[in-house]
């Protein structure tokens, strides 16, 4: 199973809860930070990390002795990453996506592959969890390409093994986070009850929701903010899987890099709660397809 | 003309309650929310839109069923996994995964696939209490931000010619990609706020170290700085280090959620201790941005 915890506005506590679950979750399990721009996951869950694997993109590279400038690159390149300019060919390669098109559609052979790095992808061991991130580089504009990478590496580590994912994703509800949460099986946001919040969760639910699988709502800092997100929620039949109050003492243990679970007894409760809660909604969904 | 941009690496920091303070206590400027994704700042300023414009960016693959023979040349070419085989052997397009890159459009040997444009969200200018403002909304799921932002700056620039203003105030997106690059791009200065956490940190010095990529000067806050003071030291301690004026400490206070909830920035509530912070942070914004 892959759960993928996401969130519409940034600060809203996935890596809390993505940190204290993956502490309570069975093992063998496989924790994935997908938020490239800004990973965090790995300040709470302390890996062990071995020898960090350069990514690369695939972005063409000129040969400018056989370009013609025939411009057919040119016409087809969607992302004005190749122009002419005063009779040169020229490659804006930190523009282009890595579609091969220009490449392929070069009748001379004068563009040929070349490389753009991404960032780096780091394996690890967090105890007894399986830990994978992956850090985009400064300046690198795309981060679904990267993730891409990162998420083959996490199918070939899974292939293997057969553990459980859990996903901490990046916030928003463009295409990053489409990317983090279009191959899991359970969708687990993480809101705050602020009208901010709830205006963010709104826009990721009707991001999330047409990818058709099961969602639960973790409300954090509970009795901050209105009464708005349990309303919605109630009426689009969404379960609030698990509410973490608001508590000072909690955003002071979270400031020093511990984990929530393991503030007391109760808030122990409130994730292994949570555990068997997201069990339960991705069997729910599996019987419900079954049935259909 | 000034441009500054309020960004912070993580999210949830307090970039849009304190821009909007500061939209609230500057003269006259064109207020801006470049965070295209998830857009908070309208929800305090409450803006009357003026004008409402179609956002149209990019286009979409999209294989007329008619004329597809079923060769597979699309499939083997699109370096997206945005095209499937269908039952009936034939192939269809996965929106959400298209990128846009026409290579598939180009190869058919059938020439049986279109490319529409996209329609991916709405820009707006409006008015508000505290002055005119640039903002738009993506739909859920959508791509193009960056370019939806690279629009509203300019929009944003032009209406600040027209009226002979010489501040925009950005509220940016969290993060370190496309969109922030975006609004970053001629941006005078840009405000970092952080927070005394190992993630505000860590997400501080990946936001500081774009901008020096870019050579775009960056003041510093610390909000919530008593959350952890000893954080919040080495905070200070990394801003002197390289050479980050640290505009603000300020304290955690929950009438920033009061304020929201009321629909109003902090600044426009009773006195309050966490409002005279503010004041004090934005006249060193002020001067840190001639």
């Amino acid at each position: 199973m892959i759960i993928s915890v996401a969130s519409g506005k940034g600060g809203t506590g996935k890596t809390t809860v993505t940190s204290s679950l993956s502490a309570v979750w069975d093992r063998p399990l496989l924790a994935v930070d997908l938020d490239v721009e800004e990973p965090n996951l790995h300040l709470f869950l302390h890996p062990e990390l071995g020898t960090p694997v350069k990514a690369w993109m695939e972005v063409p590279e000129l040969d400018a002795e056989i370009c013609t400038l025939c411009r057919d690159c040119v016409e087809l390149c969607q992302f004005t990453a190749i122009s002419i300019m005063i009779s040169a060919l020229t490659l804006h390669t930190d523009m282009c996506h890595g579609c091969g098109g220009c490449i392929a559609v070069c009748e001379q052979d004068a563009l040929r592959p070349g490389r753009r790095e991404l960032g780096v992808i780091h394996q690890g061991q967090a105890g007894e969890i399986d830990y994978l991130m992956g850090t985009l580089r400064i300046g690198e504009a795309m981060s679904p390409p990267f993730m891409e990478q990162i998420k083959k590496r996490m199918r070939e580590v899974i292939l293997e093994t057969k553990q459980d994912v859990i996903i901490d994703a990046p916030p928003g509800v463009s295409c990053p986070a489409i990317c983090s949460v279009i191959d899991s099986d359970v969708i687990v946001l993480v809101t705050d009850a602020t009208p901010f919040g709830f205006h963010d969760f709104k826009l990721a639910w009707e991001s999330f929701s047409p990818l058709d699988k099961p969602m639960g709502v973790v409300v954090n800092r509970a009795g901050l903010g209105t009464h708005d997100i349990y309303d919605f929620c109630k009426e689009k039949n969404i379960p609030v899987l698990a509410e973490i109050p608001f508590d000072r003492s909690i955003a002071e243990a979270y400031s020093r890099g511990q984990l929530i679970a393991d503030v007391s007894e109760e808030l122990g409760t409130v994730f292994s709660s949570l555990r068997e809660k997201i069990r339960a909604l991705a069997g729910d969904f599996q019987e419900e397809v079954g049935h259909a | 003309m000034r441009e500054i941009l309020i960004i912070s690496g993580k999210g949830g920091t307090g970039k849009t309650s304190l821009t909007a303070a500061f939209a609230h206590l500057s003269g006259s400027k064109i207020i801006c929310d470049l965070d295209v994704d998830a857009p908070d700042l309208h929800l305090l300023l409450q803006p009357r839109h003026e004008r409402e414009v179609e956002f149209h960016a990019g286009n979409e693959a999209r294989i007329e069923q008619a004329g597809c023979t079923g060769c597979g040349t699309c499939e083997e070419m699109c370096r997206f996994n945005a095209i499937r085989r269908k039952d009936d052997a034939l192939f269809i397009v996965d929106p959400i995964r298209c990128e846009g890159c026409k290579v598939c459009v180009a190869f058919c040997p059938e020439q049986t696939i279109s490319f529409p444009e996209k329609h991916c969200g709405t820009w707006y200018i409006s008015s508000t209490r505290f002055g005119p403002m640039v903002h738009a909304q993506l739909f859920p799921g959508e791509e193009n931000s960056g370019r939806l932002v690279s629009l509203l700056k300019s929009e944003a620039r032009e209406l600040a010619r027209e009226n002979n203003i010489d501040l925009i105030l950005s509220d940016g997106a969290p993060g370190v990609g496309c969109p922030v690059i975006s609004s970053l791009s001629g941006a005078h200065c840009a405000v970092l706020v952080t927070e005394p956490t190992p993630s505000g940190r860590h997400d501080l010095k990946r936001v500081a170290a774009l901008c020096d990529h870019f050579h775009i000067r960056a003041g510093v806050i610390i909000n919530k700085a008593d959350i952890n003071p000893d954080e919040a030291r080495i905070i200070e301690q990394y801003c002197r280090e390289k050479d980050y004026p640290l505009l603000a400490k300020l304290p955690h206070d929950p009438v920033i959620t009061e304020a929201m909830v009321k629909a109003r920035a902090v600044t426009e509530l009773e006195k309050t201790e966490i409002g005279e912070n503010i004041r004090q942070a934005w006249e060193k914004i002020e001067k840190f941005a001639r």
